[in-house]
Formats: C-alpha cells, structure tokens, sequence
C-alpha cells in the first residue's frame, strides 16, 4: 500500500505535502423488472406504496425468494470487473430499526459475498492510466424512504424502493485524488452501462457512493478515515473528497487527531459535517439469514453468461485504436457511452475512421452538448452523418460547405447526397470556372500579389477571396495549385 | 350416530364418504362443543359461520362425487397461520387485532383438499413457551386432571390450544408448529399424536416466524392415522419458501399398519438423563418391548452431543427470534403506543405488545449476535448443531431406521407451578425433543401409557430425513399395543 506517491497528486499544506487516500462503496442499483427478493416491480416513481409486495412490507410470516435475474446481473457485473466469481456466497441479515426498513433487518451478504476482487482500469485525462481493485461486490436489498414533508406531526414511509436489488461494489483505497475518483465512478458506471446490469442514472438515485476518505503524510501508514455517506454526483464526490481532505489536513496541521465517524456532504456549503461517531455507530447483530439457503451454482453457469457478454469499453477502446487508427483520447470519448460508440461504428463502417470520428465528436457531439441531447435523441442519424463523410471523402464538397450541409440536415432531415444536389453545394471542380475566379482575384488586387510574391503565406488571403468568390464550392486543392502556378510561389 | 366429535378424523371420513353423516350435521356438532367449552380457552377465535359455510361447500362437494381428501373434516388452526380475512395474533398484544389479507401454504392446501376451518387455537405467544402460559389470551388449560383433584394442567406449549382442542373432542385435528418440542410436547401431556416433519417438509410462508431455521409446521390429531392423512395434505414443497423441499409427497396412510419387522430401531443412552423418573424410565422399557415383539431389532446408539443441544437451542432460537419479531415495530401494522421520537414509540409499542417470555428471548438473542459475543456463542451454537446433526447420521448410516426416546420428562405439570422463578425449568421440558428439530429430523410423539398420578406419558419416535413413514409404521405399532388414551369426562362442558 505504500507505493511512491505521485507528486502532481499531492495537496500542498502548511507543513508541506499531504497525500489523499480513497476507497469508495457504490450502490448500484441491479437492472432487474422485479426485487431482490419478491415480485414487486422496481419502476421508478408511480404512487407511494404502489410497488409493494407482502414480503416487501414484511407482513408476519412473509419470506424472501431469490429473484435469479439479480444473481445473474451480479454475475454479469462481477465477470466485466474481471472479478472472481464466487460459485457459493451467503445472505446474512443486517439488523437495525429504521421505519423504512420493514423487516428490521436488511437482508445482505456480509462475509461471503457473491463476487470478490476485481479491478477497474481508468483513464485519466492526462493519458495515464490507474488500476483501482475491487475488494469486492454483494448483493443486497434497498431500504424504502421516509418522507417528512407530508404532515404537520408524522413522517409517512414509501416503501417503493424497499426491497430493490443494490450491488454493493467495494474498492480498494487506490484512489489518490478528488479527480481520480471522479474518474473511477465514471469508469465504471460506463462498465455498468455497457453490461446493462445498472443504468447509472445518479439523478434516480440508481447509483450512489460512500466515499472513505483519508489523509498521511507520503510513505506514512494510512491514516484514519472518515466515510462521506451518499453522495450522489459525480461532481459531488469530487468536491467531497477535496473538502474532506482539506478538513483533515486542516486538523491534522493544527495537531488535531481525525475521528473515525460517518458524515455527510453539504452540496449548497462544499462541506462536510459530522453525521454520527464510530462509537455511536450500530451493532448490526450480522448472521446468516436462516430464510434463504446459500447461493450456489456452478461454473457453466457462469461460463453460459460469459460467452453472452457485450465486448466492453476497454476493448472496444483497444479494437478502435487497432482498427480505425484512432488516437487513444478519440477512442476513449467514444467508448464512454456504448450509444455512442455503437454510433460511431455505424459511421465509420467501410469509410476513414478518423474522418469519421472528427466528424462525431466534434460535430455531432459539440452539438448535442450544445442542445443538451443525448444520442438517442440526435436528429442526425447515423446514415446521414456517413453520407455527409462520403461526399467530403469523393470530393463532392469540401469541408467548409459539409458543415452547412450538416446544419441543413440537423434542422430539416433529409439525403445529403439529394440536399447537395437540389441546393447545388457541389464543389466545383471544373478549372475553367476557378481558373477565372483567380485571374479575377489577381486582377483585381496587384499590390496584394506583391506582398504575395515577397510573403507566400499570404496565399491564404487568395485561397479565401476565391473561396468567398465561388460561394465555397471550389475545390481548395485545386485553388491552391491555380494559384501557385499563377502567383509562381 | 349419539356423538360425531368422538369420531377419530378417519373413522369422520368414512362416514362422510357414506354419508351416514353429512359435513354440516358434523361441523355442527364441533360448533357447539367448541360453544361449550370456553373454559378450557382453546379457541382464541370462533369461526362457527365460516365453518358452517365451508361445510356446507363440503356436503355440496360429496353429492357432486367431487370430494377432497379431507372433504367436511373440521380442524382447528394454531393461530400463528395466517387466514386471510381471520385475526391472527400469535398469541401476542403486539398483532391482537391483525388480519391478513393471505393465508398461509399450509392452511389454503387444507382448504384445497375440502376441510373446515372451526377456528383459531391458542398458543403461547410467538410459539415462544411449553405450557401455553405466556399467551396473550391466557393459557389453555387441559381437559386432563389428575384424578380426584380439579386443579388445572397445561396442555403443553407452544401447540397447547391444538393439544387440548384435539384431546377435547374440540376439532378432528389440529395444525400444530414445533421450532423445539412444540407439537410433540403438547401431545406427549394431552394423550394425543403429533408430528413434527422433516424440516422443509412443509411450507413456512405464512406461519409467523420464531425460529426460521427451526420452525416446521405438523399435525396433531387423535390417531397415528389421523396424523398421516392430515400431513399429506399440510406437506408439499411451495416456491414461496425455498428452504421446503421439492420432493414428492408419499401417501403417508398407508404407511399405517406397515409390518415393521426387520427394522433396526436405535436407543440411545444418552436420553437416560440425571433425574429421570422410573415412570418415564419403564414406558421406554415397555415401548422397547413393544417393538421388539413386533419384529423389530433393538440397538443401543449414541447421540454423543445430546448434552449439548439445550444450551445450543436457547442460543439459535432466540437469535432468530430477535432478528424475525424485529418486524413488530409499530410502524405498518399491529399495536402501536405512540411515543415523543420514533425510538420512544419502538419502545412503548415493544414493551407493550410483547410479553415477559419474548422480550426475555428477544434480549437473549440480540446478545448473543452481539459484536464481541457472536463468535462465542452463535457460532459456537451453530458447530454444535453441526455435530448433533452428525450424530444422527452416523446412527442413520449404520442401518438404524428409527429412534425411539421418552417424548418429555415428565406428565403434564398445573398451571402456574412452573418455571415462575426459573425460566430454564420450563425450557428443560424440551430435553427430549430440541436435538430433533437442531437436526431438522422428523419426530412423532405418541402416547404409551398413564404416570401414577393418571395422566398420559408420551414416547417419541425420531426418523431418517424425509422417512416420516417409517415413523407412522413404527408409531401405529406402539399405539396398537398401548391403546388410546382419552381425557376424563367432560367437566368442562
């Protein structure tokens, strides 16, 4: 655990540099039509207490069933983690008293749970990359919520969500700053996503994270955390993990000594404040649930859900950079939604990769972002975006005009190839007619062509009056080489 | 036909199926004896007009030639199965006005196969007790006194209102639970037979839980035989409980009168415990004598771990219990007593709805799954169990077929004279039988003879997993050479 600290990672103090230490817990919401264990739906929304069954309300008497699509997801999820998959684990019962939890005990997996170590491979912004392990992943059940705003005196229960499957995915305390954190969260809510075990969606609370932080001076020991409970942005998590680690190194500076608690972060301050002390913590009387036999099966199982896996997002960054010649920064942004990338292949199909990855991500994807769309909703279809690539590819018009040709067909819809044609965008190519639009611009600006002559990149200057001239549609090579020859430059 | 309640439940069916009786004119009859009979407090709820109902369904089931199994048969129902649209309490405060909107595995297959639901019986609260005294509706009372004297005795617990319904002439039968002696205890003292199945014979789902791990549902009925035909209806495996098993339901009657000659019937030294009284000590010897006269091969065993397993259960059970009744919060149903935060109504409602004996479990429990306790005691609890259970297999692998034990160290003792300052004294009433459910192992208890002072002494028959056959083939031996044991003249009616 005592790897050289990166000095770019480090936060400066007052009594110098000071290393931050995370490891983080998500609860992710299992993709599933029905809970963890009862056949109550997991819609989101719908009336409160409409997504309840009698084993959700823990009515006397009532007993869980293993939903196998859960176990199957947590599988799924544990194979894209390249964690070891555990053919036998145990649901243990954690128990406390909460009025959103009807049973008085969440059912969990405490010291056998389905999936231990795996990694999680992230890119960082500046092309390096860092493995953060997977302690481990467990299933277990969601508790309802508590509703405090509905009455003058009682606080009402919604137990819609109780019951919901969670994957509960530890890691290791590989993390050394607020941006990597930021950056594991996304990683694998990306894994999540392509695996279609987790939606991701943080806004529906489908993903959530505790957050252990901890401060040490390089090469100490780990020093003691403090757990920043669910924090549900990623922008969030990155802002918690500074102020956290500000507020430890703020004591620790002062001669202090960090309490080991639980706490909460404040969003609206970019605080985080104390939310109860390790000796306030509970007693959670773990032990195995006698309700529900150990979960077993075996190895072709998980070899059948294997071979089903979708390809993820690390090699499908390999395959992009191998096989489309892209750059690995182009790759990873398409590789970070599979919306995305399965788009981009749609595109790039028989064409130039990089043409057609220039073309999505800074076209496309800057205008989407600029219209807030996803790129499902995108009114430029794959097909269209190709057509746009074959036409600046073949010639027919030069990339200046397929940027119009683009906006024509964002807007209006339509055939690029026939809106080139009924708009007449196509480049010209004939010589003669740009042969006489460069002895007009010559004509017409001789002591230009003097400084030209002394300077030759004021050969631009031409090529945009002939551009200007022609309405766009000049072939610019053919522009150029006009001009050369005519100039003698 | 001068009195139909006295009709064991076959002897019932038959004359249904012939109709020399009619399913109403013998619902009838157990309406109004269960009417007259109030003082021995059985029946916690009434169903007279349901049951009236269904049995008139029956009548209209026979002339169609469509009768179940148990078509017009009348039972009592231990009021920790959940009937839908029927209170059911546990016998505890804390649900004293619950009514499920389901009815549990168990009882709807009852319902199935055409019987009668009379009402809800007693018991003591959350199946938490050996004498049904900590009831919430005070205790059942057994229609046995010991001769020339009135006071009151217990018809065992937790199954006491099944028990002294059934040995009452109250029902046909009665379901029954037994998470350590519950149904084979109440049998034993009340001169009744009751089966406790193979764990994960029967469903669980909709039976309040006490000890999941422990908790079988069975029958206590007047006759071996009568037990046989009611288990094949209660068992069954159910997708709703994934700890019931999926194994084929036998016809279990007909395992009745089976020749039982040949088979190795285990005896194991261990149950001769400290203390026991020469009564107890000369029924085994008789029931030994019994099967040995029918064929059977008498050998001496060993449970080496025996001694272990009342410590063991007062650890496993109640950590269960603490966990399972976690439920009972005040929140979404059942009695709540409001309190300034949410703990102080956690607090008020708990202390309030439950009893003395379930909150001492309760406490018992959460200790012992306590940060810093659950190794020594759970887990230690839990390797226990693991050896009785090994103890009995390593009897089963060299060819015994059945165990035969005393069912409880004692008759029926009154009401009040025990445990009062000792809880451990009522829970030694379990000696016999704990290891059983620890090994989730079938028992059957019967009765086999009268202690001195006239009251009825049961024997216990312990079998293979899933064997409960060879139990009721073993069990009609001893019952044809002891007899029936009925209670004294009505004095309560």
């Amino acid at each position: 655990m005592n790897a050289p600290a990166d000095p770019k990672k480090l936060i400066k103090g007052a009594t110098g540099d000071w290393e931050v230490v995370v490891g983080m817990e998500i609860h992710a919401q299992v993709t599933s039509k029905s809970k963890l264990f009862s056949g109550a739906s997991t819609e989101f929304g719908g009336e409160p207490n409409d997504h309840v069954s009698l084993v959700d309300a823990a009515m006397p008497g009532m007993l869980p069933v293993i939903n196998e699509e859960c176990v199957a997801q947590a599988v799924r999820t544990g194979l894209g983690l390249k964690a070891e998959i555990n053919l036998r684990s145990v649901f243990d019962r954690k128990n406390y008293f909460y009025p959103d939890l009807p049973q008085g005990y969440q059912i969990s997996q405490y010291k056998s749970p389905i999936v231990g170590e795996g990694e999680v491979l992230v890119d960082m912004i500046d092309g390096t990359q860092i493995r953060v392990g997977v302690e481990r992943l467990h299933l277990e059940q969601d508790a309802g919520k508590s509703l405090h705003d509905q009455h003058p005196t009682m606080s009402f229960v919604d137990l819609n969500r109780s019951g919901v499957a969670l994957m509960e995915i530890v890691s290791k305390p590989d993390i050394r700053s607020a941006d990597e954190a930021k950056a594991y969260v996304t990683k694998l809510r990306t894994i999540l996503r392509y695996l279609g075990t987790c939606d991701g969606d943080m806004e529906k609370g489908s993903l959530r994270a505790d957050v252990n932080v901890s401060v040490r001076k390089p090469g100490d020991p780990l020093g003691t955390r403090c757990e920043i409970k669910n924090v549900n942005s990623i922008r969030f998590i990155g802002q918690a993990v500074e102020a956290e680690a500000r507020r430890q190194i703020g004591i620790l500076e002062d001669g202090g000594v960090i309490k080991q608690e639980t706490r909460l972060f404040d969003p609206g301050k970019g605080e985080t404040r104390s939310m109860r002390s390790k000796e306030e913590a509970h007693d959670y009387r773990y032990f195995p649930d006698p309700d529900l036999l150990p979960l077993e099966f075996d190895q072709a199982y998980v070899d059948a859900l294997a071979a089903h896996l979708p390809e993820l997002p690390d090699a499908k960054k390999a395959r992009f950079i191998a096989e489309y010649g892209l750059s690995p920064y182009d790759a990873g942004v398409l590789v970070a939604e599979r919306d995305q990338a399965d788009y981009f292949e749609s595109v790039a199909k028989g064409r130039d990769g990089k043409a057609a990855a220039n073309w999505v991500i800074n076209e496309l994807f800057g205008r989407l972002n600029k219209e807030g769309l996803d790129i499902g909703a995108s009114p430029v279809s794959a097909a269209q975006l190709g057509a746009v690539v074959d036409l600046i590819g073949e010639g027919t018009i030069s990339g200046k005009i397929a940027k119009d040709l683009f906006e024509i067909v964002w807007t209006e819809g339509g055939d690029p190839r026939a809106l080139v044609e009924s708009r007449g965008m196509k480049q010209v190519t004939d010589t003669g007619a740009i042969e006489k639009a460069v002895d007009e611009v010559i004509a017409a600006n001789p002591d230009k062509v003097q400084q030209a002559i002394a300077k030759p990149t004021m050969l631009g200057w031409f090529v945009g009056q002939v551009m200007k001239q022609t309405g766009g549609k000049a072939n610019p090579q053919s522009v150029n080489d006009l001009l050369k020859a005519k100039l003698g430059i | 036909m001068t009195d139909p309640t006295k009709l064991t439940l076959a002897e019932a069916r038959d004359a249904l199926a012939n109709k020399s009786l009619s399913a109403v004119e013998l619902t009838g009859a157990f309406v109004s004896a269960v009417e007259k009979a109030r003082d021995l407090n059985a029946y916690v709820l009434e169903t007279p007009d349901k049951a009236l109902a269904m049995a008139k369904a029956s009548d209209d089931r026979i002339a169609k030639g469509a009768a179940g199994p148990l078509e017009g048969i009348p039972l009592g129902i231990k009021d920790l199965y959940a009937t839908e649209g029927v209170r059911t309490t546990a016998g505890s405060n804390i649900l004293r006005n619950f009514v499920p909107a389901y009815e549990s595995t168990v009882t709807s297959q009852l319902w199935r196969d055409g019987a009668v639901m009379l009402g809800k019986l007693n018991n003591d609260e959350f199946a938490m007790g050996s004498s049904n005294e900590s009831s919430a509706f005070g205790p059942a009372v057994s229609p046995w006194r010991r001769p020339g004297s009135n006071a009151q005795l217990v018809p065992g617990g937790s199954s006491g209102g099944s028990s002294a319904a059934v040995a009452a002439d109250l029902c046909l039968g009665a379901t029954a639970t037994d998470t350590g002696g519950s149904i084979r205890q109440p049998a034993a003292f009340t001169g009744t037979v009751g089966i406790k199945p193979t764990y994960g014979r029967c469903s669980r789902w909709g039976i309040v839980a006490f000890a999941s791990s422990l908790d079988q549902a069975g029958p206590i009925a007047k006759t071996v035989r009568d037990t046989a035909i009611l288990l094949r209806s209660m068992a069954g495996h159910d997708a709703k409980d994934t700890t019931s098993a999926d194994i084929a339901v036998p016809d279990y009657e007909a395992a009745v009168g089976r020749s039982i000659k040949g088979m190795k019937i285990g005896i194991p030294k261990e149950y001769r415990v400290d203390g026991m009284s020469s009564e107890i000590e000369a029924l085994w010897m008789q029931g030994i004598e019994w099967l040995r006269e029918a064929g059977a091969e008498i050998v001496e065993v060993s449970l080496p771990h025996t001694k272990y397993a009342l410590p063991a259960y007062y650890i496993v059970a109640p950590a269960e219990a603490s966990s399972n009744l976690a439920r009972y919060d005040g929140v979404r149903y059942g009695l709540r007593v409001p309190g300034k935060d949410i703990a102080e109504m956690y607090e008020n409602t708990r202390a309030a709805g439950f009893g003395k004996e379930v909150r001492r479990r309760i406490m018992i429990g959460t200790y012992v799954l306590s940060a810093g306790y659950y190794d020594a005691y759970y887990v230690r609890a839990q390797q226990i169990r693991t050896l009785i259970k090994r103890d009995f297999e390593t009897v089963y692998a060299a060819g015994v077929d059945a165990i035969l034990t005393p069912a409880t160290p004692s008759p029926a003792f009154g009401v009040g004279e025990m445990g009062a300052a000792d809880p451990v004294e009522m829970y030694l009433n379990d000696v016999f039988t704990v290891t059983v459910n620890m090994a989730g192992l079938p028992g059957l208890a019967l009765p086999a003879g009268l202690s001195s002072d006239g009251l009825p002494l049961g024997l216990q028959l312990i079998g293979r997993p899933f064997d409960e056959e060879t139990l009721f083939s073993v069990g009609e031996v001893i019952e044809k050479a002891a007899g029936r044991f009925t209670a004294p003249d009505r004095w309560w009616a």
